[in-house]
């Protein structure tokens, strides 16, 4: 549930679920986002949800702070229907030139190359959002023994369909960017589609997600 | 194969196609876009006849020059620009919010803003662009929106579909006003940063820095210290949200904001200065002033009531 709601400047909603990092408190700002979003209020611009926010933003000219402080108060989630999900798999080959940041995760969790491809494989994640960059879809959670800062100093260029990871969480370049995730290897999958306008994403929040490990072969004969 | 066209002879430093931008997908990671100054981006259509919310050629700094075919057609530029008109014989020097007439081979050479950042070049009917959730704004990071995404190049070519037949001759004496003191609204991690952190954010002067784009503004100056945490845990973005990261320098979010990050929220700017904000240059200084979000509210208004006042009188 909301625990606090706050302005965020003059045209945003700060919807506050709390501090903690879960898929319970998730969960709930996704049902949030989902109800309000099909309700389309008038004047409403953008919805972020993220792990324990949700933050809407309004165009000031149609609607203001109190006025869409009074709907989000007063809407009834636990009527709104069970929203769907996914599951999905996603191929990731591990080759050398892709897992750019394999010999420092070695470095920084104690683990071999093999154990930390293990772990990594051996489990299935939740997306708690997307975004930062189109589509990039935020998965957690990695085991305590898996858990990474970012680099020191961000790659300038992260190249498209990377899968990387940091702390708890595991994501997915959706096309090249500036990032400072610990690189595990790449994905031939476009997980961003942008010529898809109706769903441009693959991965949305709410769904689960598993990796696959590929070979260099597959991965090169992927979209034939 | 259109009759009507536009070549690029220099494209210019950062020019895009803009126009009022896209919402309903910061869930999905994609930013509002749209034109940094949206009041001049009104003015520029309103000029040329065009529906408001029309796509027009966005420049930042050095402007384009472009070599013009085809019918006659107007055109209007506005915002704080040095251009010129190169017709056969002659090259007459433009002037801002007022609309010209070319006719094929004219050429519009834009070679500059002035002490400003964004200016904006409407042309008096369509450009034929692909139109992409909603919009045509140019977003250069994700390559989303007209013209695959990209900047405009040189030797490109853009066609106009339609040219307005009301070819009517506009003039407005609208001034950009400048400001240095930008009002702000506390943001939601303000307890985050230490008392006198606070008071310098409020304070003290900070500079422009010259890493600023359609992104975000950088800011230079004395380090705001923080004495909780200098990450959070990632949440939504809007425009205007000043983050501080642990280096202590602010960051505005601009129009092509990343839609979520997990620095510490200082500050939001107010609505009514977000047009004025983007046009501060770098190397500029700027200070924060404080206010409430109703006299925020109050303020957006009236500036909405000035704009549609501007906007009628043309």
């Amino acid at each position: 549930m909301i625990k606090n709601i706050s302005n965020l400047g003059d045209a945003a909603l700060y919807c506050d679920f709390g501090n903690e990092v879960n898929k319970s408190i998730n969960s709930q700002v996704i049902k949030y986002f989902k109800t309000i979003k099909e309700k389309k209020l008038e004047g409403i611009n953008n919805l972020t949800p993220s792990y324990n926010k949700l933050i809407i933003s309004y165009d000031l000219r149609k609607t203001n702070f109190k006025e869409v402080k009074k709907f989000i108060e007063n809407i009834n989630i636990e009527n709104s229907e069970k929203t769907k999900s996914k599951k999905l798999e996603i191929p990731v080959c591990c080759q050398k030139n892709f897992s750019m940041d394999i010999k420092r995760l070695e470095e920084i969790l104690k683990l071999s190359r093999e154990k930390i491809l293990k772990n990594f494989f051996n489990k299935e994640y939740f997306c708690y959002m997307t975004g930062f960059i189109a589509g990039m879809p935020f998965l957690g959670d990695l085991d305590k023994n898996m858990r990474a800062q970012r680099l020191e100093t961000p790659r300038v260029k992260v190249p498209k369909g990377s899968v990387a990871v940091t702390e708890q969480f595991a994501n997915i370049y959706t096309f090249e960017s500036p990032g400072g995730w610990n690189i595990l290897g790449n994905t031939p999958l476009d997980v961003f589609d942008s010529s898809k306008e109706e769903k441009p994403n693959l991965i949305n929040p709410g769904d689960t997600v598993i990796f696959k490990e590929i070979t260099l072969d597959e991965y090169n004969n992927f979209n034939e | 194969m259109s009759n009507n066209y536009l070549d690029i002879i220099r494209p210019g430093i950062n020019t895009t196609f803009q126009d009022k931008g896209r919402d309903h997908l910061y869930h999905i990671g994609i930013p509002f876009s749209g034109a940094m100054d949206n009041r001049n981006y009104l003015i520029a259509n309103k000029l040329v006849n065009n529906n408001l919310d029309s796509a027009v050629i966005e420049f930042a700094y050095q402007g384009p020059h472009i070599k013009y075919s085809g019918e006659k057609i107007n055109f209007a530029i506005t915002g704080d620009v040095i251009f010129s008109i190169n017709k056969k014989d002659t090259e007459i020097e433009g002037n801002c919010y007022e609309s010209y007439q070319i006719e094929n081979g004219d050429e519009i050479n834009i070679l500059s803003t002035n002490k400003s950042v964004y200016g904006y070049l409407a042309l008096g009917g369509e450009f034929d662009l692909k139109f992409q959730w909603n919009s045509y704004s140019i977003n250069t990071k994700a390559n989303i929106g007209s013209n695959d995404g990209k900047k405009l190049d040189v030797r490109q070519r853009i066609n106009l579909k339609k040219i307005n037949s009301n070819k009517d001759i506009k003039k407005t004496n609208y001034v950009n006003t400048k400001i240095e003191n930008i009002r702000v609204i506390k943001g939601t991690n303000f307890d985050y940063f230490s008392e006198k952190g606070k008071k310098i954010f409020y304070e003290k002067e900070f500079t422009v820095s010259k890493l600023s784009d359609r992104m975000g503004m950088r800011l230079e100056g004395p380090k705001i210290e923080n004495i909780v945490d200098t990450n959070i845990k990632s949440e939504g973005l809007i425009k205007g949200v000043i983050q501080v990261p642990a280096d202590g320098n602010p960051i505005i979010m601009l129009s092509d904001h990343g839609t979520i990050g997990g620095y510490p929220k200082i500050g939001v700017v107010a609505s009514v200065d977000y047009d004025r904000l983007v046009q501060i240059s770098p190397g500029s200084k700027i200070k924060f002033k404080e206010i409430n979000l109703s006299d925020a509210e109050t303020l957006f208004k009236l500036y909405e009531m000035e704009t549609k006042n501007l906007l009628s009188q043309i």
